[in-house]
């Protein structure tokens, strides 16, 4: 083929006048490389910088935000404890749940039939039912049973307490918030565990390790790179979610906004205090969670 | 040290070892070859109850292994008394299960017995300098011979081997065989299951020929490989050997 084409070539050049002598094409070191332009990309940023640019100054101009209520609440003493409430619940609503989760995730996987169904059991329940329901639940538990009794099952009480004494207001809360969250996080976890290769196991197993400790020192750092990004999803979910405890009268952030807005009618600012807040809290625990991926993270980056 | 008889084992109706009876001299090497699913990796794992045999016992070193005798009754062991009896018996995975949230020290020192000794252990597999590596940061013969290092760790009687060069790149092959090579100059007990004759003609004391769950034929190397009795291990043979 390429014989051919040169036999041809020869021909044309033999048949028309001396082709004109081509300039020298450059050598493969003097080629410049250009990148391809993104003309697109342009308008597209510009498009959307107009939206931001609009969306900034109506925050500016409009009165409706009220910028100096915002800022007078923003730091007020009762503001201040009531995100201390939602900052207690946060943290008590997560290690309950998370040490529930802890304790249902292993039952669930166990071969113990009826570790295994009394965990799958729980699990249904409490994320069937929808958190503000449950809280209204344990608030009302009084109704169900107005004493409660430490003793033996079936047998006789030692200790007998009322339960409205027992169970107050934020007692309801919290564990209505540690058992929905608990739910969540024993599913968290199990994804967590189900994440770790099985020959990690067996090759602990292999080595004689006891149980606790296999789990403790192979499976949970292992499974904890699964489990971290979830759990700080529903940990920010949980951070929002104490918002729903305002329908039990306790002074959290939401609560206390709704108290001071009723007073003095300022709902737009007021709301935004706590909005931003929140956003505030959801920002300390991403960079929580940066770090912590990043510790149990080691061994995986080169 | 190691006495295995009449050792059954079935997963689902699949047979996979049918009445294989096998004793392992203290101190010698064996190598079990065989073709693929021809029960090789099962029987190994059964010597340190990774798989429970249906039939039959494995004894090392007198103990019965994974079950206690009453009468003619085997009581399956508990799992703690299984995890002791495993902590006495190296095993080296073909996919290495190295500890990856681990550097190659902690992985040895994880085998806890020695812990002080980790080191001492990676510097026998040659790798003391990678110490503080995490597995992923270590090529597969590295891994290894941590994997082998760790196994060691458990000061263990006997060390089975279950195709320890089979996952690697032909050109880390050697270095894994090397430091196998030493201890069996050491005089470590060992079982092999590999498809490395070569290793398997030099290093080794009884080769056994495993094929349909049965052991078709066993002996030194030079009566197996060179002159084998059986057709299937003929067979066998004529396909790997080049």
């Amino acid at each position: 083929m390429s014989l051919l084409s040169s036999a041809r070539a020869a021909v044309r050049r033999t048949s028309a006048d001396p082709p004109p002598t081509p300039a020298a094409p450059p050598a493969h070191d003097e080629l410049t490389i250009v990148p391809a332009r993104h003309p697109w990309r342009w308008v597209a940023a510009a498009a959307v910088l107009v939206l931001v640019a609009q969306f900034l100054h109506g925050l500016a101009t409009n009165p409706g935000w009220d910028w100096s209520t915002f800022f007078g609440y923003f730091f007020e003493e009762s503001v201040m404890q009531a995100l201390l409430i939602t900052l207690e619940l946060t943290f008590a609503g997560a290690v309950l749940g998370f040490a529930g989760g802890i304790i249902l995730a292993p039952m669930r996987l166990s071969k113990n039939p009826v570790l295994k169904s009394v965990s799958w059991t729980f699990i249904w329940v409490f994320r069937s039912v929808p958190l503000i329901v449950q809280l209204l639940f344990w608030a009302n538990l009084g109704y169900l049973y107005d004493r409660l009794q430490l003793g033996i099952p079936f047998g006789p009480g030692f200790v007998d307490f009322e339960t409205s004494s027992l169970v107050s207001a934020f007692g309801a809360a919290l564990l209505g918030l540690a058992l929905h969250e608990a739910a969540y996080a024993a599913e968290i976890v199990r994804a967590g565990i189900l994440s770790v290769d099985q020959r990690q196991m067996e090759a602990a197993a292999a080595l004689g390790i006891p149980r606790l400790r296999q789990f403790r020192r192979i499976v949970l750092p292992q499974a904890m790179r699964a489990i971290l990004p979830n759990a700080a999803n529903e940990l920010v979910n949980l951070l929002k979610s104490t918002s729903v405890v305002y329908v039990l009268a306790i002074g959290e952030l939401f609560y206390q906004v709704q108290v001071i807005y009723g007073r003095n009618g300022r709902v737009v600012p007021l709301l935004l205090v706590a909005t931003v807040w929140y956003v505030i809290l959801t920002a300390v625990l991403s960079v929580l969670q940066h770090y912590t991926e990043r510790h149990f993270g080691k061994g995986y980056r080169r | 040290m190691i006495e295995i008889r009449g050792v059954h084992k079935s997963f689902g109706s699949l047979e996979v070892l049918r009445d294989v009876s096998l004793s392992v001299p203290a101190g010698s090497v064996t190598v079990i070859l065989g073709p693929s699913g021809s029960g090789k990796s099962t029987l190994l794992r059964c010597v340190n109850h990774l798989e429970k045999v249906d039939r039959g016992t494995v004894r090392v070193d007198g103990e019965l292994i994974g079950y206690r005798q009453d009468g003619d009754k085997l009581h399956e062991l508990p799992e703690r008394l299984v995890l002791k009896q495993r902590a006495n018996i190296g095993f080296v995975f073909q996919t290495f299960n190295l500890f990856p949230h681990m550097t190659a020290l902690e992985n040895v020192s994880e085998a806890r017995r020695n812990p002080g000794r980790a080191l001492e252990l990676l510097d026998r597999v040659g790798l003391a300098d990678k110490a503080k590596a995490y597995p992923r940061q270590l090529s597969g013969g590295q891994q290894q011979r941590v994997a082998i290092a760790r196994a060691l760790a458990l000061d263990p009687k006997l060390v089975l081997f279950d195709e320890p060069t089979s996952a690697l790149d032909p050109e880390l092959v050697g270095e894994v065989l090397d430091v196998m090579r030493d201890l069996a100059r050491a005089g470590t007990t060992m079982v092999v299951v590999t498809h490395e004759i070569g290793f398997a003609r030099e290093v080794a004391d009884t080769i056994v020929f495993l094929d349909g769950g049965r052991i078709v034929e066993q002996g030194p190397p030079v009566e197996v490989l060179d002159n084998p009795q059986h057709e299937r291990t003929r067979a066998f043979l004529s396909k790997v050997l080049i």
